[in-house]
């Protein structure tokens, strides 16, 4: 690595060669023969647009709306999330962390950026960021207070590093004001971010609840 | 290793800047799709495990390990991997051409089209038979042993030390201080409970705790 350039800091401006370097290793190993091109595509494109949060989104509010499964899918967070078919890399062995009035979960990777995959996608760029990874464990309260979430100091705060290749999922509370509504209705109110643990699901005053 | 790819509990790097939730691509350029892509399906050849990948991160200078987004990580991760494995050679990476041949015993393993849509994604089974009794059961107190091993381990530096409680047994599971090594053997693997006061003092948020997955060599029976 002694030739490579100092790289620029800004993330979103990479160094200008980087594109091309990465073209330049995309076609050795075509040429080797150790990448297919066109499996190549498939698979971002699978990432990109099919292996989402949309999935843990159904999964939540299958919970909130089937007392059954919740209680199955916290028993048996892989037998629970299989029958919805959301398995595979980085999924393998997930344990679902469900938030009550006495506890809020916050989930982390101090040491990497570990992420259940099949339910979450890829993790976004501040979960993977050093001030994340950095502060979630030793000041979790003033990280969600970064994404306007104020946690009740009579509630305690879990934070789950991921250490190992176990996978942690929450499951947010599920709103008042929601009795009777569809699966479909509440998977509205489930964001990415409360499935991490740094916010709460939406509130049904917030949401412009139409068709 | 105790790098600086070990973050928790530091301090200084200022706000979390994050995007809003809707509006974040998987993707911000297009190379950082490829990388990805490459890395996954070179992965699929089996020639080195997940802990190799993330030593092969860690072992980046730290300089650079702080300054580089996360995909040029996994780019310079994969040339070391790539070469140290011999799939591609030094030189092949200099030049951009090829001059030498790969096995056909690993030719045979690379990943089509077909294997890439058959979902399940490339799902990992990390349970290792146990070549001993659990040591520790639920509720049992137990220390982070104070060790900073040079070589790729996965307890984090703000644990070493403190004094915690199983919470659940996780089975025997592929060790991954071993395993960034070559070596795959199975330890028992714990998750622990150590409350924010023991960890962080005065400095501790009210009602936090920490719950870490520590596998058994990490851990002694607390004092």
């Amino acid at each position: 690595m002694a030739n490579d350039h100092r790289h620029d800091q800004d993330r979103t401006d990479p160094p200008p060669d980087i594109e091309l370097r990465v073209k330049a290793l995309e076609s050795l190993l075509v040429e080797k023969g150790l990448v297919d091109p066109e499996a190549l595509e498939t698979l971002i494109d699978l990432y990109r647009d099919k292996i989402g949060p949309a999935n843990g989104k159904r999964v939540v509010a299958h919970a909130w709306a089937d007392e059954a499964f919740r209680r199955w899918l916290l028993e048996d967070p892989n037998a629970a999330i299989a029958s919805m078919g959301h398995t595979g890399a980085q999924g393998e062995q997930m344990r679902v962390v469900e938030n009550t009035d006495d506890v809020h979960n916050l989930v982390v990777c101090t040491l990497c950026s570990c992420y259940p995959w099949p339910l979450l996608g890829l993790p976004p760029v501040w979960y993977k960021s050093a001030p994340y990874r950095a502060q979630a464990v030793v000041d979790p309260r003033g990280v969600m207070r970064q994404f306007g979430t104020e946690v009740a100091e009579r509630k305690e705060v879990r934070v789950w590093d991921s250490t190992s290749e176990m996978r942690y999922l929450v499951l947010p509370q599920r709103p008042d004001g929601t009795e009777g509504w569809s699966e479909e209705e509440l998977m509205e109110l489930v964001t990415r971010n409360a499935m991490i643990g740094v916010e709460e699901a939406r509130h049904p005053a917030a949401e412009d609840r139409g068709a | 290793m105790s790098g600086v790819h070990d973050l928790g509990g530091m301090r200084g790097f200022g706000p979390v800047r994050h995007e809003p939730e809707t509006e974040e691509p998987v993707f911000h350029e297009k190379w950082e799709g490829r990388v990805f892509g490459i890395v996954e399906l070179i992965g699929l050849l089996g020639q080195w495990s997940i802990d190799k990948s993330r030593y092969s991160r860690e072992q980046l200078p730290p300089a650079d390990y702080l300054a580089n987004s996360y995909y040029e990580k996994w780019y310079a991760g994969i040339r070391n991997l790539l070469v140290e494995s011999g799939l591609v050679t030094a030189e092949e990476l200099q030049t951009g051409r090829t001059s030498t041949l790969v096995p056909e015993q690993i030719l045979e393993k690379v990943a089509h089209v077909e294997q890439v849509r058959a979902a399940p994604f490339k799902p990992s089974n990390y349970v290792r038979p146990a070549s001993s009794t659990p040591r520790f059961s639920p509720g049992d107190r137990v220390r982070a042993i104070n060790r900073y091993p040079d070589g790729h381990t996965r307890v984090p530096a703000y644990v070493r030390g403190h004094t915690g409680t199983v919470r659940e047994h996780y089975g025997s599971q592929v060790y991954p201080d071993l395993s960034a090594q070559g070596v795959d053997e199975g330890r028992h693997l714990y998750n622990v409970r150590f409350e924010g006061r023991d960890l962080w003092g005065k400095s501790a948020n009210v009602n936090s705790a920490v719950h870490v997955d520590l596998w058994e060599t990490y851990l002694e029976p607390a004092p």
